[in-house]
């Protein structure tokens, strides 16, 4: 009798630890409502790494932090993600429901996303707390969720491609100004190349700049990376004479150091900064360029080149860079998390925190001041504004851009091992990354 | 049954104290459970904390990935894993397709890990064995080497590998700036992140992360060696070499036999050194298998595939580990 009840200790023991396992796999909680109101004093917040650093971005937004718990009465919690993990630590949380309430996504992650259905979406009535769609840019908007579904993030942070150009290097060189399209890069690229200095920086190991430029030339060459059914089309014509084009400046130009193939951790912008390279195609570069020891006035900004002169999708110059806003849908703070993206996208706010990172506000009223007056932010909100295209609202949208990036980052390390880059090659390589999505 | 024996210094009157007793105590202590459920319950009471957290933390998590294996769990579901359709044997099947191109890059990062784990673990413990011999003989500054020695394995792997990843870069890099700088040994600077020569780059990382581990415990296997075997060789007239040949190595041989699994086992599945010095996508030349399973999974968001390949790695380690102990462990036994 008692050796059976030690049994069934031992048994029941077992089974619940069986219990636990099986719902510690069970994922998330599978309700469906949209958040609670558990904990109405506290909000956990993961900014992305805007600043020169993370600790850059504490300083600037631990005093709005402040001012919001000032105001409301809520702490919130920050935590600055580097780029190199948020994805995986968004991923996580929204395996096991155990996150943020409010975080930073890149906007092309807003499709990839939205498809896991972890984030809030932005109907017309959450919309209307937050005061409404039309205060945000179009374009900022467009690029937060698929086009036919609510917005799955607010934006917060607008940012474009532009050209950096040194300046004296110009001069030096007898070059009058920026290129207007890449035929004249490459031929400014060409003198200012030699004597241990380049025309361009490129980031070449880095398979999501990669990918990005391969959008961007994509557009020009008439070429997307999906279908209108969400298909990839990563070995079109098209998208195999826009990577070609763009390894070509270090394979074929040699305008670029072959040393770029390998850079991934922003060594384009240092050398840049450092007057190595002439040209740097980067997205509000700004305060790195400043903190690599550059002054404001020895760079200059124009618009990403173009094939020939001309507008619609041929003209395309930037895509639609951005940082959104999302509210994580297992918030316990709901009331909380909505008054904080309102805080976050006021026009204050906006003006403060856009000013601090060298972006642009996606929220209208907010671009007036005069803080984004300067040369360089007004050509990019000119970009932005005119001629950027946002990156595919799909959810394969993340795989496009690992692999499509990690095809023209073995093609860069093909180039600078001495290997030829032929139009075969590029097309042998994206034919190899569009297998890999095999659904 | 040692769970049952009586903790050191419990008296034991009844019994003859000596290493050969083994069977259970005799029950003559105080009576808190009767015999019959002492001697029946008790082991498995005391097995029940390490059986539950065995299961939680080892077994839990493999029985959620094999399951995994068969589902298909892309973006859609990882929020409610139980909503994501059965796909059966899809995704392995897709796995071992080498004629596809993800059975084909499977493949291929299985061979590269392969040639990898043979010449990293070989290299780190002939380092180990060569270093820990030398090591034996006192001799002024042993303390400070053998320390020295140890760092690598001492260091927290993310400081020992970023820096790594800065000796290497090709432009300012430490690596090129002796190589062709200072020797001139190559014609151009090579590069050593990307392209092919990352697989040597990643090889010697890893074998100088590991062979600290080989040398410590050598050096410990090497203490237990009797002296006097080594003294009645010299007198016999063995050389060096034929002490080491006839008297080292045979004896060292049990330790060897588990050193060279877990460094097996480290080295194939080593994660770290690859992903902080690659980054998320390693280069071909350098893919093993574990960033592999990781880009197939996590990059590409993919996690049904990237379980069905974790656990066909799985399966091969097992056959491996099974076939090296079935294999030693029978050398073993005839030798004795």
């Amino acid at each position: 009798m008692r050796r059976s009840r030690a049994r069934n200790a031992a048994a029941v023991a077992l089974a619940a630890a069986l219990t636990a396992v099986t719902a510690g796999c069970g994922g998330g909680t599978t309700t469906d409502s949209e958040g609670s109101n558990d904990k109405p004093k506290e909000l956990t917040y993961w900014a992305s790494n805007q600043g020169t650093s993370v600790a850059h971005d504490k300083k600037v937004l631990a005093p709005e932090l402040k001012r919001f718990e000032k105001k409301t009465g809520i702490k919130v919690k920050l935590e600055v993600i580097p780029w190199s993990s948020l994805l995986d630590r968004i991923l996580a949380a929204t395996s096991s429901g155990q996150g943020p309430d409010v975080l930073n996504i890149g906007n092309t992650w807003s499709a990839s996303l939205q498809a896991t259905g972890a984030l809030l979406p932005w109907d017309d009535e959450h919309m209307a707390k937050v005061g409404g769609a039309e205060r945000f840019t179009p374009s900022a908007l467009a690029a937060a969720g698929a086009p036919d579904k609510d917005p799955a993030a607010l934006p917060i942070y607008s940012l474009a491609y532009g050209l950096y150009y040194n300046k004296k290097m110009f001069k030096d060189a007898g070059i009058d100004g920026p290129p207007e399209t890449w035929d004249e890069l490459v031929k400014d690229g060409k003198k200012l190349t030699g004597d241990g200095k380049h025309g361009i920086a490129l980031e070449g190991g880095d398979p999501v700049e990669n990918s990005h430029h391969a959008f961007i030339l994509g557009k020009q060459h008439g070429a997307d990376f999906f279908d209108a059914s969400g298909k990839p089309t990563f070995d079109s014509p098209g998208a195999v004479d826009a990577v070609k084009q763009y390894v070509d400046l270090l394979a074929a130009d040699k305008i670029a150091a072959p040393g770029n193939a390998e850079f991934a951790k922003r060594e384009s912008v240092r050398d840049f900064a450092k007057g190595k390279a002439g040209m740097l195609l980067w997205q509000a570069a700004g305060t790195a360029l400043q903190s690599n020891g550059m002054k404001s006035d020895e760079y200059g900004v124009a618009p990403i080149p173009v094939q020939n002169p001309g507008s619609g999708e041929k003209g395309t110059r930037s895509m639609v860079a951005g940082i959104n806003l999302a509210v994580f849908k297992n918030t316990d703070n709901i009331d909380g998390a909505m008054k904080f993206a309102k805080f976050m996208t006021s026009d204050e706010e906006q003006r403060t925190l856009n000013a601090a990172y060298g972006s642009i506000p996606p929220v209208k009223a907010a671009q007036s001041d005069k803080a984004f007056d300067t040369p360089d932010l007004k050509v990019l909100r000119e970009v932005l504004t005119t001629s950027s295209a946002p990156l595919p609202q799909v959810k394969d949208e993340s795989k496009f851009e690992t692999l499509v990036g990690n095809a023209t980052k073995d093609l860069f390390a093909d180039a600078a091992a001495g290997r030829k880059v032929t139009t075969e090659s590029v097309a042998k390589e994206l034919s190899a990354a569009q297998q890999q999505m095999r659904k | 049954m040692t769970t049952l024996s009586p903790p050191p210094g419990t008296s034991r009157p009844d019994r003859e104290a000596g290493p050969s007793h083994s069977g259970p105590p005799l029950p003559r202590r105080r009576r808190i459970l009767p015999d019959r459920l002492r001697r029946a319950g008790l082991p498995y009471l005391l097995l029940l904390p390490a059986l539950v957290l065995e299961i939680l933390i080892h077994l839990g998590p493999m029985a959620v990935g094999v399951t995994m294996s068969f589902k298909e769990l892309t973006q859609q579901y990882i929020r409610d894993w139980s909503a994501a359709p059965w796909t059966g044997t899809d995704n392995f099947r897709i796995a071992v397709d080498v004629n596809a191109p993800v059975g084909e890059a499977l493949l291929h990062s299985f061979f590269v890990t392969c040639a990898f784990t043979v010449l990293a673990v070989s290299l780190a413990w002939l380092l180990g064995v060569t270093a820990a011999i030398l090591m034996q003989e006192s001799f002024r500054g042993r303390g400070v080497l053998r320390a020295l020695f140890l760092t690598p394995y001492a260091l927290p792997v993310y400081t020992a590998v970023i820096t790594w990843s800065f000796l290497l870069q090709r432009d300012g890099g430490m690596v090129n700036h002796v190589i062709h700088d200072q020797l001139g040994l190559t014609d151009s600077e090579p590069f050593w992140l990307i392209g092919d020569n990352s697989f040597a780059a990643l090889v010697v990382v890893a074998v100088w992360r590991t062979w600290p581990f080989a040398f410590l415990i050598l050096m410990a296997a090497l203490q237990n060696i009797p002296k006097e075997l080594y003294e009645a060789a010299h007198v016999d007239g063995a050389g060096m070499r034929q002490q080491i040949r006839r008297i080292t190595l045979p004896s060292l041989r049990p330790v060897n036999q588990v050193l060279v699994l877990v460094l097996f086992l480290w080295t194939f599945n080593d994660f770290n050194v690859p992903y902080i010095l690659f980054g998320k996508s390693a280069p071909e030349a350098a893919d093993l298998i574990s960033i592999h399973i990781y880009q197939a999974s996590f990059v590409t968001w993919d996690f049904g595939s990237g379980s069905a390949m974790s656990v066909l790695l799985l399966l091969f380690l097992l056959l491996v580990t099974g076939g090296y102990l079935l294999v030693t462990g029978a050398g073993r036994k005839r030798d004795v």
